[in-house]
């Protein structure tokens, strides 16, 4: 199959962009997503052209570096998938396809398609852990954690942080992302300790970073790809609600 | 170049305790004098860098990704072992010992493999205790499962996901001393050197991916996390930003090589699909649990796996190893897959694969109990392949996966570079010849969480911090131009990229890439011959030589180019896989992965010969066009009896 790209190029941050056209002619339905870039690549290489760049690593799905938008949806149009996961049979012969980077004010772009998500580092510093050093921790047996509860948890841990949710979201919101990390953490008996101060700290270093508020559209779930629920914001904001009027803030 | 390791004496299961109450201690206060880096932050430099900042250390944290998350430890799927014997299948931490020491065929050091059993419940214990969300019973306990090599129930998993989970377990440890301003993460940086400076490792040279700037941090040790090398093979389950560079600059700065042809080829991934694969996708080994491997009976049978009869189906573990069956290990499912195919019976397009089939567990247990074990497999399978894993069997081939030659190191996990520690799939310790499944990320976080913080404060007690660091004081950590050998090594590695650079020639890095990864499978993958090793150590410096003259990279070093990255690891490939194929023809015997078609049992089994290659091979560095120098360390074998390792 044939497909026409309309890539978005950008040198770096201080540089306007633009959209630059390239033909993919010789693509097969098995590729990959990103294989088919890497073919349009390989071709730019040889026309001595700069090759586009993006973030990419496992190719599985896992590791969360992928953040394409394509067609104006985070990660392609399937659902429940990273763009190295999308295969290129999902597309139609002789389409065009356009690609832009994740557009978010947190998320600065560093070059064409790559873009700077160090935020969720930060948001993550905040107090999206469990304070126990190596060696401190008791026999894990003694835990005993209800099945139902560590379904959930692992539910909302699945998270890959690729940013996908603050992409799709209209409000450049990243709520879900915080959201599974605080609900992850909250729903099991370690997470209890520090979980009123945790949801304070976490939320209010996202606000800091510039996303936006959530206003209920659920499209960061429809892009999500591990398709992690909105019930979760949810439970964070009744973290937050419970944790507000009560915790103490730790000196920072 | 002596290669003392360090074992202590007294009875195996002393060993570590006795060590641990030799080691110096730095009490926290003075420990803030001394900086530490450590590069890569996967399982083990992410808790590594974590524990050593909880102690006081000052920690670089330095991962050629855009965060410390996303090491590729975190594709880990199926588990992590633990001796825990909950299930109480009649396991122990002797068992776990002994079952890794014969899983890597004879081939890694007692001490350190028996260290790494009595510390893997701690793992667990630690983990929980941060919110890894293992898969649990519905009593609340944790669950545990099977792994091919093993008769009990010892893995611990969460989900097909085990790796995330831990590793973000590690990530959030390491998060939080972030915040505490004990560690600093540099993200998207890449080591290019090491530095070694007075024959100790005092620093290294890192590359800003963004800036493209060059510079030089120094500590007072380093630490290498950074993986394993079966991305050599281009087609592999790595993450296609795993390399070798950063081990393969120190063996060139004089840390030695321990059998670097000791690679693992895992039985389960899903077969090559066109000349256009960039990566193969790895099925969990956790699936043969309950799926079946199988392929015809009959050479050239086309017909759809339903059509077959079982009669006619030849389900070829089950037969060849009734005691382990589909849970045979890894070297030894891969070997007995590539056999069937090439008597011509493989399944789809190519005959390369083989059937592996749910078909009967799915009528066992039902389709809900397969779907929650591996739910996320089947849609993973589905997504890769179009096809429905619950109507017909997965279709899976060999792909390079492990490798379990790394940097020497001592008990200590230190190199032959003093100050320079290498720890996780990097070094070679405790796999031998063939690594055991879940058994990766039990030594990750074994190295980072419990030893290496013991060994490197051992090691930092015993000198005064490096006065050039402005002691505790944070100064910028471009500071290392102390020492000429800074300089020296930061001009050398700006000169290799303006090098890389200058070629300009026709063909892409991925091309000659593509090239090198084909002929080390063929000569050098599954099945090795003298002849093939041989064609291969001509043919690696041809094309290296083409490489360095027609290859081309566009742009420049001071800009985001991931062209220019590439072409350094590619480059740092072309060397290493002449040191790989030297090991490879060396070690005449059969062992583990390391399969030389010559030394074979009648039917077909790895042969080894314990009477001349009972040794770990250490090959140094020389010097640019000087032979390489072999060393060895003899293995000895004190609790387990040198026995033929049989599955049957």
């Amino acid at each position: 199959m044939r497909v026409t790209l309309r890539v978005w190029r950008q040198k770096d941050a201080r540089s306007p962009g633009r959209f630059e056209r390239y033909e993919a002619p010789d693509v097969s339905p098995d590729m990959s997503f990103l294989e088919m870039l890497d073919a349009v690549n390989e071709g730019l290489i040889h026309q001595g052209q700069p090759p586009v760049a993006f973030d990419h690593d496992c190719r599985e799905g896992i590791c969360g570096s992928c953040s394409m938008m394509i067609n104006g949806c985070a990660h392609g149009p399937e659902r429940g998938v990273a763009t190295c996961q999308l295969y290129m049979r999902h597309f139609k012969d002789g389409e065009t396809i356009t690609i832009e980077p994740w557009r978010a004010r947190a998320f600065p772009v560093i070059r064409d398609l790559v873009v700077d998500r160090s935020a969720f580092d930060r948001i993550i510093q905040a107090g999206g852990y469990i304070s126990v050093n190596t060696g401190d921790a008791p026999e894990a047996n003694s835990i005993s954690v209800p099945k139902p509860s560590a379904d959930v948890a692992m539910d909302a841990a699945a998270c890959i942080g690729c940013g996908a949710c603050v992409a799709a979201c209209p409000n450049a919101s990243a709520m879900l992302f915080v959201a599974a990390k605080v609900s992850h953490l909250a729903l099991l008996p370690q997470g209890q300790a520090e979980k009123a101060q945790r949801v304070l700290n976490m939320v209010e270093a996202m606000d800091r970073e510039g996303f936006g508020n959530c206003t209920n559209h659920y499209e960061c779930m429809a892009a999500c790809p591990k398709s992690i629920h909105v019930k979760f914001i949810a439970t964070m904001n009744r973290e937050y609600l419970a944790a507000a009027p009560t915790a103490r803030r730790a000196p920072r | 170049m002596s290669l003392d390791a360090r074992i202590p004496p007294g009875p195996l299961p002393d060993k570590w305790d006795a060590c641990r109450r030799a080691l110096k201690t730095v009490r926290p206060e003075e420990a803030k004098n001394f900086r530490v880096l450590v590069v890569g932050t996967g399982l083990a430099g992410a808790s590594a860098a974590a524990t050593l900042a909880e102690r006081g250390f000052q920690v670089e944290a330095f991962c050629f990704q855009d965060s410390a998350r996303r090491a590729h430890s975190i594709a880990a799927q199926g588990g992590i072992n633990a001796a825990k014997n909950y299930p109480k299948d009649g396991d122990s931490i002797e068992r776990l010992f002994h079952d890794t020491i014969k899983g890597g065929d004879f081939r890694s050091r007692e001490a350190n493999v028996y260290r790494l059993a009595q510390v893997s419940n701690a793992i667990i214990d630690q983990c929980v205790a941060q919110g890894v969300p293992f898969a649990r019973e519905y009593d609340g306990h944790l669950a545990n499962r099977s792994f091919g090599g093993v008769k009990v129930r010892r893995t611990f998993y969460a989900r097909g996901q085990t790796g995330q989970q831990l590793l973000l377990g590690a990530y959030q440890a390491l998060m939080r001393q972030v915040k505490a301003g004990r560690v600093r993460v540099h993200p998207r940086t890449e080591m290019l050197d090491v530095v070694v400076a007075d024959g100790e490792a005092k620093g290294i040279v890192v590359r800003d991916l963004v800036s493209g700037a060059v510079t030089t941090h120094a500590g007072d040790a380093v630490v290498l996390a950074t993986g394993g090398y079966s991305t050599l093979y281009f087609l592999s389950t790595n993450a296609k930003g795993c390399n070798v560079t950063a081990t393969h600059r120190a063996w060139r700065r004089g840390a030695a090589f321990a059998n670097p042809c000791f690679t693992q080829i895992h039985p389960t991934c899903i077969p090559v699909a066109g000349h256009h694969q960039s990566k193969l996708t790895l099925m969990s080994e956790s699936l043969r649990n309950d799926g079946r491997i199988w392929v015809p009976k009959r050479t050239g049978d086309q017909r759809p796996p339903d059509q077959v009869p079982d009669e006619e189906r030849d389900y070829y573990l089950e037969r060849r190893y009734p005691s382990y069956g589909n849970l045979a290990p890894r070297d030894i499912a891969s070997r007995a897959a590539k056999a069937v195919c090439d008597e011509g019976r493989g399944v789809g397009p190519g005959g390369q694969g083989v059937y592996l089939d749910f078909r009967d567990a799915i009528r066992k247990l039902g389709r809900p109990t397969i779907d929650e074990r591996y739910g996320n497999l089947f849609a993973m399978y589905h997504e890769i392949t179009d096809e429905d894993a619950y109507a017909v069997p997965m279709r899976i081939y060999p792909a390079p996966h492990y490798t379990m030659g790394g940097l020497w190191v001592d008990y200590h996990l230190m190199s032959t570079v003093p100050g320079l520690f290498v720890i996780g799939e990097a070094n070679f310790s405790d796999h031998g010849a063939n690594r055991l499944g879940a058994s990766a990320l039990m030594q990750g976080l074994a190295d980072g969480y419990f030893i290496l913080p013991l060994t490197l404060a051992n090691y930092l007690a015993a000198r005064p911090p490096t006065k050039a660091f402005g002691g505790g004081s944070r100064r910028p950590a471009q500071d290392g131009a102390e020492h000429p050998a800074f300089g020296e090594a930061r001009r050398g590695v700006q000169e290799r990229t303006q090098r890389l650079l200058a070629v300009q020639g026709k063909r892409t890095v991925d091309e000659f890439h593509r090239e090198l990864g084909k002929l080390m499978w063929n000569e050098c993958g599954m099945s090795r011959t003298r002849e093939g090793l041989s064609r291969a150590l001509a043919a690696i410096p041809r094309l290296r030589e083409a490489f360095w003259k027609n290859v081309t990279v566009l742009g420049s070093g001071e800009e985001l180019n991931q062209a220019l990255e590439k072409a350094g690891r590619v480059a740092d490939y072309l060397e290493f896989a002449e040191l790989v194929c030297q090991d490879a023809l060396h070690r005449e015997e059969s062992c583990g992965g390391h399969f030389r078609a010559e030394h074979q049992t009648p039917d077909g089994e790895a042969k080894r010969d314990d009477a001349n290659f009972c040794y770990v091979a250490a090959w140094q560095f020389a010097g640019e066009g000087k032979p390489v120098v072999l060393h060895h360390e003899p293995l000895t074998f004190e609790a387990v009896p040198l026995t033929v390792r049989s599955y049957k």
